[in-house]
């Protein structure tokens, strides 16, 4: 593997987590418990999708074969795609939905702060951006399911099913391969087993005051991430994403 | 745009000498064209009144985010979808400005939205006909919230002050959606011969749909002549359609489509386009309930409202928790 095949993989990944994540959180779109939801469901929604124009854009450009960030994200197949199994999980209800997001946030809170700091320039640049969207998703996020977990008997037991279905998801956010190998000696992405610490740290914490309790067992659902195997579901939100262009190939919108 | 057929809470306009000193000075006010405020002295009709137009309206901008949100999930380029991520994104802003104007009338939010789950109040006729089509949605940016800039530039100039400052920002916001909907019902225009049809499906089934959007015909519109006095309505709906249809036909013929209805024909002794009436028992219908998606549109509301009272309620409580503890700890 060189390492721009590596960067490569790098990107898809980062790109890939927001294309799947930001499209999950669209589909709330009119349908969440209160307006100020729907506004920053969207919201948020918007920032990933704009984040995967960067992430993918530049994935393109490594790539040297003339793929833009639309041709990524569109015209692969499943078994192409490098997100974490956690960000193609159907919504579930509004709790499991936030918790999903707090989860993610918090990765993408240490690893875009990381990430600021890239050896390569065109990756730094986007981490810069991001890193600002990023800390406004995790503190909201992060503040909705406190809310949450500590409010009524119901919303705390719905959070507290949210975070047992979740949590075993979460793991592969750390894990490493040969192209994060070759990242992390050129300085330009980190050792993912290195950020946990910190996620552990700023989970906890906000778990804590949710009076929310970590599941045990410690089993990690993986697969996504290095493509060897996505859930089922990833096919079907496949299907109505990239339908137009499937249907009309070659045509511009 | 979003308020059609508010039944004004008054019968006829009271003449002058009836009126009381309050009334008197309430309609001076009006005629001079400064703004009614919140704290100001207003008739109750005028209250009610403007609490059906702006909550109508508030309702609208929220309904209105369905027809669209059903797109973004299969916007075909991840511009277009963060465009119209961003417009929806909008369209609630609106709707939470607008609650806002209305709750300085002394009505909530949520008491609102309760008198919407029962029937009891309306949205615009328009968000109960579906997209359809990728088309549709450049359709609704360009002819509904283009036929919305119509009439909301009109109300700009409305006598109540938070609903003519909330008409300016959002008015703002409309420009822009209409132009960006334009652009993407142009890429179709121009695009392959099915992206074309598509765009001329979409006119054709939108273009009456967006008229019917001003109202019924001043002839047959019975609540606007008090509405009229009290600047709470500045334009007709006859004008503000044909105003509409004005604008909108040169961007037809641009966008090289088939004018939706064969009638329409410019007029030189009236300086405007003569175009044929949208079928109005089917505006009455839609009215009524029997829209082709009234009933799938108030299910998905009713569902989110229902479905998220857990959530109001943990946010609430958790609230109140925070509150007792800061309490506690002082």
């Amino acid at each position: 593997m060189t390492r721009d095949e590596a960067l490569f993989e790098f990107l898809l990944r980062m790109g890939d987590n927001t294309l799947i994540l930001g499209h999950r959180v669209s589909e709330w779109c009119g349908h969440s418990p209160v307006l100020e939801e729907d506004i920053a469901l969207a919201n948020t929604a918007l920032d990933m999708i704009g984040q995967t124009q960067l992430w993918l854009g530049l994935a393109g450009e490594v790539e040297g074969k003339g793929r833009t960030a639309d041709n990524l994200a569109f015209l692969r197949d499943a078994w192409d795609f490098r997100n974490v199994l956690m960000v193609e999980l159907p919504n579930g209800d509004f709790g499991q939905t936030l918790m999903r997001q707090f989860l993610y946030d918090a990765w993408s809170f240490v690893m875009t702060d990381w990430l600021k700091g890239s050896a390569d320039a065109r990756i730094a640049a986007i981490a810069e951006k991001a890193h600002k969207e990023v800390t406004y998703h995790l503190e909201r996020s992060g503040d909705t399911v406190i809310g949450l977990g500590d409010g009524t008997e119901e919303s705390h037991s719905r959070m507290q099913a949210a975070l047992d279905y979740l949590y075993p998801y979460c793991g592969e956010m750390f894990e490493k391969d040969k192209a994060d190998e070759l990242l992390a000696e050129a300085g330009i992405a980190p050792d993912p087993t290195e950020l946990r610490a910190e996620y552990d740290d700023i989970v906890g914490r906000v778990l804590a005051e949710a009076t929310l309790a970590i599941p045990g067992g410690g089993y990690v659902h993986k697969g996504g991430r290095n493509g060897r195997m996505h859930t089922e579901h990833l096919g079907h939100l496949l299907t109505s994403m990239q339908w137009l262009q499937r249907a009309y190939p070659g045509a511009a919108w | 745009m979003y308020a059609q057929m508010i039944k004004t809470a008054s019968n006829g306009i009271k003449p002058r000498e009836e009126m009381s000193e309050e009334e008197r000075a309430f309609q001076d006010k009006i005629d001079n064209d400064i703004k009614i405020e919140p704290r100001d002295w207003m008739p109750e009709d005028y209250r009610r009144t403007l609490i059906r137009q702006i909550g109508q309206h508030a309702h609208s901008e929220v309904v209105g985010q369905l027809p669209e949100g059903n797109w973004i999930t299969r916007a075909p380029t991840l511009e277009r979808k963060a465009i119209l991520l961003a417009k929806v994104q909008d369209e609630a802003g609106h709707g939470l400005y607008l609650y806002s104007a209305a709750e300085t009338l002394g009505v909530s939010r949520d008491e609102l939205i309760e008198l919407l789950h029962e029937g009891k109040m309306k949205y615009s006729s328009i968000f109960n006909y579906p997209t359809l089509n990728w088309a549709d949605i450049g359709a609704v940016g360009w002819l509904v919230d283009g036929a919305a800039i119509v009439n909301q530039v009109a109300l700009q100039r409305t006598s109540y002050g938070p609903y003519s400052r909330a008409m300016i920002r959002i008015c703002k916001e409309e420009s822009f959606h209409a132009r960006q909907g334009y652009d993407a019902i142009r890429a179709m225009a121009f695009g392959t011969p099915e992206q074309k049809r598509q765009a001329q499906d979409a006119l054709n089934r939108l273009w009456f749909p967006a008229l019917m959007m001003f109202g019924p015909s001043d002839a047959e519109s019975t609540h606007s002549e008090q509405s009229m006095a009290w600047k709470i309505k500045v334009k007709s709906n006859d004008e503000l359609r044909q105003q509409f249809v004005d604008q909108t036909i040169p961007q037809i013929e641009y966008l090289k489509l088939d004018l939706p209805d064969p009638n329409i024909k410019w007029n030189e002794a009236r300086g405007h386009y003569d175009f044929s009436e949208p079928d109005w028992p089917e505006f009455f219908n839609v009215i009524k309930g029997n829209g082709p998606c009234n009933v799938d549109r108030m299910k998905d509301r009713v569902a989110a409202w229902d479905d998220g009272e857990w959530v109001r309620e943990g946010l609430l409580a958790h609230a109140r928790k925070k509150a007792a503890r800061k309490v506690a700890a002082e």
